[in-house]
């Protein structure tokens, strides 16, 4: 999977299911305080990315996570995890 | 003691999503009974329900606000807003006053069931996602219109069977009654879905006239095989008469009885003595006599039991005087959870436009409906003061006395 097509998935994800203002979407906008995705939203990406990734995100593992552009690289390299 | 009035109504269901939609309907007699092709194919003994389509909350309200709404519960909102405006009651109002919620719901089916399906197929709870604990218990109605309604007072859910939304409205007027709240949004809601009423299918309950889903629900007729499940929401607006004068509200009608019993007895056996006794408590605590009451809004859901010991508690209680009785149960089917606070609407749209809803499909009397006056069609007739009953499962009974306004 591509980087873009990756983006892409996020992005509409985040705006038709989660409802994130589509003109707030930017690789560093951050996640909670620009875009607004609180704890409970978290609860459903959790189950979307699992949908439509194919793998469970843990919460150790998004410590370092902010930015819309960090989340992206965790779930590239996830999906390039899963290949190996 | 305070008096307490009903200032706004709103309304969600099989004959319509507006109030004016209802009062046409409740006029015309007109049944919102059809056949679910899927109960068929899912192992129900019957396929009818009352047609009720979930309103479309994408876009209308934020997504964290709606994500913990069980179908009941969207019901609930749509009836509330309907409500909230007919009252008069704006988030401004809501943000300077407190408001409380006592809602009837018994039952989050659905949302129990799918977050148990995921559980079963994932064997990983954190895959059910942030709104399936607030769909799923049977609070799932008041804990979310208090969050969206922004409400401060007195919160929480009434579960009594077939009576929760009359005991909500009973006991929303008993804390106006007494000083504790201004203003309660009373009200009842049932889910509809095809997961909620597989269990009351089981019974055997249900009529299974499909051939003209129409003349399904037939209370008080000879000829009643069942009830039909039904459902959506109702919400009132109960307030205490002098504040509503203050704030120059429209009032609508006066609660000013309510009564209540348990009959003590076998699970699923109606009682006539326990429907008299909440007849009685309901009529001593509205200080009138049973010969003053215009208008009977019986429970009689077209269960055979159950029509025919309510005609007998109606009989000794009405024998004399004979005011016009009608269920509206013939039109909508079982509202159950929700019905008590339905049919108090409907009974007030009647009473404001002088007029007896017909209890469709009575065509032919039993041995104890023969002794009621039950409105075959639409009487035009001026309503003063009328009776609601509302019985459930387990035994309990509710009935409710309301005034008009002069």
């Amino acid at each position: 999977m591509k980087r873009e097509e990756i983006e892409n998935i996020v992005k509409t994800f985040l705006v038709e299911e989660i409802e994130v203002d589509e003109t707030a979407i930017a690789p560093d906008a951050r996640l909670k305080e620009d875009l607004a995705i609180d704890s409970l939203d978290f609860v459903d990406i959790v189950v979307i990315v699992e949908r439509d990734f194919g793998f469970k995100i843990k919460a150790e593992e998004m410590t370092g996570v902010r930015t819309l552009g960090d989340f992206c690289d965790y779930i590239e390299s996830k999906v390039k995890q899963g290949k190996e | 003691m305070k008096r307490v009035v009903i200032t706004g109504m709103g309304i969600y269901s099989c004959i319509g999503k507006s109030l004016a939609e209802v009062r046409e309907s409740l006029r015309a007699g007109k049944s919102g009974i059809g056949i679910d092709p899927a109960r068929a194919a899912h192992g129900y003994r019957s396929p009818l329900t009352g047609i009720v389509e979930p309103p479309k909350l994408k876009g209308v309200l934020d997504r964290r606000l709606r994500v913990g709404l069980a179908e009941e519960g969207e019901y609930a909102y749509a009836a509330t807003v309907e409500a909230f405006r007919e009252a008069g009651i704006d988030a401004a109002y809501l943000e300077e006053n407190e408001a409380g919620i006592l809602y009837g719901n018994d039952s989050s089916a659905k949302a129990v069931i799918e977050a148990n399906n995921v559980v079963m197929e994932k064997k990983d709870t954190t895959l059910l996602g942030s709104g399936a604990i607030f769909q799923s218990m049977n609070s799932t109605v008041t804990m979310n219109l208090s969050t969206i309604f922004k409400l401060r007072g007195v919160n929480m859910t009434i579960s009594a069977a077939c009576a929760s939304g009359s005991h909500a409205i009973g006991l929303g007027y008993l804390f106006i009654r007494h000083g504790l709240q201004e203003l309660v949004l009373c009200g009842g809601a049932q889910e509809t879905n095809l997961y909620s009423m597989g269990s009351f299918d089981a019974l055997s309950a249900f009529s299974t006239r499909v051939d003209d889903p129409a003349r399904a629900s037939r209370p008080f007729d000879a000829g009643r095989d069942g009830l039909v499940p039904s459902g959506g929401a109702a919400s009132l607006v109960l307030e205490e008469y002098e504040h509503a004068r203050r704030r120059g509200a429209r009032v609508l009608a006066e609660v000013v009885g309510y009564g209540f019993s348990s009959n003590g007895k076998q699970i699923s056996q109606p009682s006539d003595e326990g429907c008299e006794i909440a007849m009685s408590r309901a009529l001593a605590d509205a200080g009138v006599a049973a010969s003053a009451i215009d208008y009977v809004n019986a429970h009689a859901t077209s269960t055979p039991q159950g029509d025919m010991f309510e005609a007998i508690a109606l009989d000794r209680l009405f024998g004399d005087s004979r005011p016009l009785i009608s269920s509206t149960k013939s039109m909508t089917g079982h509202e159950c959870w929700m019905a008590g606070a339905s049919e108090v609407l409907y009974s007030i749209l009647m009473m404001r436009d002088s007029f007896v809803a017909p209890n469709i499909n009575f065509e032919r009397p039993d041995d104890y409906s023969r002794k009621l006056n039950i409105a075959t069609e639409t009487v035009e007739k001026e309503i003063n003061l009328l009776l609601s009953n509302s019985f459930g499962f387990g035994g309990t009974n509710s009935a409710l006395v309301i005034r008009k306004i002069q």
